[in-house]
């Protein structure tokens, strides 16, 4: 092929011809490299009339090959002499694009600074919350309803199938293991406390927080995200309709009236799949577990049990919110705030649920 | 003139649940052409030009850029034509997570042939030609105003070299100055870098300052093709709505 580019050495002159583009020039860009190298040595003369075409690529090249100077001798065409003139007039030192460097204690303090922000954002939110619930209070026709029933469903009905799956699996899994320490025990009987208390007092609270923070908290965070990558949250602003009575109130007063009601689902199924662990494993009847549950377990941990579900479900649609209105437009930063959400969200359930346990460790628990 | 034809689309055809966008629609553009796709709202140049991209298949018909079939199932083959082509999208679609330098810097990056000096002497020539500075290589894409975005984006699209340069509505949302600017600015690298150039546009301005030939898509395919003098003769309802009184001008 006559376009391909190729480089001789006549004696005393460089000729150049065929096309000089990135394209062409790739599959051999070492080869031409060296020539190009190889020509430089004593040699002032050159001939690229020949050339059908010339890329800035290709340019650049030339204009390093050249050490940055106009050779003494040049035959060129006006267009391509043109190309080769833009390269020529950059400057010749580019500074390198700088590159960030991290020390550790400063980002330790833009850590803690960053948490700083977060937390007091999210009291600010917080205090938006409570002002615009007394103005919803004064205005009750301005209580977006539809937007509240549609999260309750999305948050609550739309998690029903899959915080019963895992539930059911974590009661049987707690049950089995359970069954089979307290056999060797002889207290077999037990297990209905040992069930009841664990599972409504604190593994349903918190798996279903996990699970929720996962499964609607991220999408939270996303969806408001993306609604101020498009400017969709200023078009309401700009129709005075407000970002926080309609986007973020509804979320959170979905999220924390949907929780207690995952709560007590998810420890029902998660009950029921203690229940049939313990059928299989012991011989417990499932007539003597449900007759002894209400004596050995005091209702008060089902209060708190849908209690800290009340609590989780405001926690994580607040947290989420909060990271939802801080994403910057752009991809990369959607991506760290719905992390942020998630992580931060799950770590303040698990701390709220210490807090809880602190304060109810005289609730609740039958003194034998 | 027998140049070499870049585009070749035959027979394509496309539907979107039972609407008909394209019938049997055929065009050929030749190198050095710059092509001004028309046609009305809706009337499918948007999807033209991403089959032409191979971003979308019709359900029938071939498209060949530079004589490569875009079916062909030789992946390298396929790449190897990507590589010819350039396209500035509407809205620049530029990566956010990445400086205006790392942007321009990407695609020559991918190729993992060139070194940094390279690299950064190309990407500041790129940035020069589409008239910016070396400090505007530092900022995000969120931090420039629309007409940047633009230029970024065509500096982007400049960035491999290609041969094929496809713009989807170039000059929407620029002031008329800074259109005209823009205009020019593509004229000019064409005419330096011998581009074949395929412009989705509305803007008789830029019509009239840039394209060589006219297409016009209506009634689901081209129904004609050729210099804008020619364009002008022709008598169908769309033309004559389209250009109105204004025909002139495009001369």
């Amino acid at each position: 092929m006559s376009d391909r580019p190729s480089l001789h050495v006549e004696p005393g002159k460089v000729v150049l011809s065929g096309a000089w583009t990135l394209a062409e020039m790739l599959p051999r860009l070492a080869e031409l490299q060296a020539g190009l190298a190889a020509a430089t040595e004593g040699n002032r003369q050159w001939d690229l009339s020949a050339l059908t075409r010339l890329d800035s690529a290709a340019a650049v090249l030339l204009w390093r090959a050249w050490q940055a100077k106009w050779p003494a001798c040049l035959e060129i065409g006006d267009i391509h002499r043109r190309i080769v003139e833009r390269v020529a007039e950059l400057p010749q030192e580019m500074p390198p694009p700088p590159v960030a460097r991290v020390h550790l204690p400063e980002f330790i303090g833009r850590y803690l600074l960053k948490a700083a922000a977060n937390l007091r954002g999210m009291i600010a939110l917080f205090g938006q919350l409570l002002l615009d619930t007394v103005f919803l209070l004064r205005h009750p026709r301005d209580i977006p309803w539809r937007e509240f029933t549609a999260n309750v469903y999305k948050a609550g009905a739309l998690a029903l199938p899959m915080t019963a799956l895992v539930g059911f699996l974590i009661g049987v899994t707690i049950s089995y293991l359970s069954a089979l320490q307290l056999k060797s025990f002889g207290a077999d009987l037990f297990i209905v406390n040992i069930l009841g208390i664990s599972i409504i007092r604190e593994l349903g609270p918190v798996l279903v927080a996990v699970l929720v923070a996962g499964r609607s908290g991220s999408a939270m965070t996303a969806q408001i995200g993306v609604m101020r990558v498009t400017e969709e949250i200023d078009a309401l602003s700009t129709m005075g309709i407000s970002r926080s009575i309609r986007v973020v109130l509804p979320k959170i007063a979905g999220l924390t009236v949907a929780m207690p009601l995952l709560v007590l689902w998810t420890s029902a199924v998660a009950m029921f799949g203690g229940m049939l662990a313990a059928l299989l494993q012991l011989d417990l009847s499932l007539v003597y577990f449900l007759e002894n549950l209400p004596r050995v377990v005091p209702v008060s941990n089902l209060y708190i049990g849908l209690g800290k579900g009340f609590v989780f479900g405001f926690v994580i649609a607040l947290v989420a919110c909060h990271f939802g209105l801080h994403v910057k437009p752009n991809t990369e930063s959607l991506s760290a705030n719905t992390t942020s959400a998630v992580v931060t969200a799950i770590t303040t359930v698990i701390l709220v649920d210490a807090i809880f346990a602190v304060f109810t460790r005289q609730i609740g628990v039958p003194q034998l | 003139m027998n140049r070499p034809t870049v585009i070749e689309l035959d027979g394509v055809s496309t539907s979107f649940r039972g609407n008909t966008v394209h019938r049997d629609l055929g065009l050929r553009v030749k190198e050095g052409q710059i092509v001004g796709l028309l046609g009305g709202s809706g009337s499918g140049k948007t999807t033209l030009l991403r089959e032409i991209l191979g971003l979308h298949r019709p359900d029938a018909g071939v498209v060949r850029l530079f004589g490569v079939d875009l079916n062909d199932p030789d992946i390298r083959a396929q790449r190897n034509i990507r590589r010819r082509l350039g396209m500035l999208f509407q809205h620049g679609a530029l990566f956010s997570a990445l400086s205006v330098y790392d942007n321009i810097a990407f695609p020559l990056r991918e190729l993992r042939c060139l070194d940094e000096d390279w690299i950064r002497r190309l990407v500041h020539l790129k940035l020069a030609m589409v008239g910016l500075g070396a400090a505007h290589g530092k900022l995000m894409p969120a931090e420039l105003s629309g007409g940047m975005v633009k230029r970024v984006a065509l500096a982007r699209a400049l960035a491999l070299e290609p041969e094929l340069l496809l713009l989807d509505e170039p000059t929407a949302g620029l002031d008329p100055d800074r259109s005209q600017n823009f205009v020019e600015l593509i004229g000019e690298l064409q005419r330096e870098l011998g581009l074949t150039v395929v412009m989705v546009t509305h803007d008789l301005n830029t019509l009239a300052g840039l394209a060589s030939h006219v297409a016009i898509l209506a009634d689901h395919h081209i129904i004609a093709y050729g210099t804008r003098a020619e364009i002008m003769t022709i008598d169908h309802p769309f033309v004559t709505g389209f250009f109105g009184a204004d025909r002139r001008k495009l001369l």
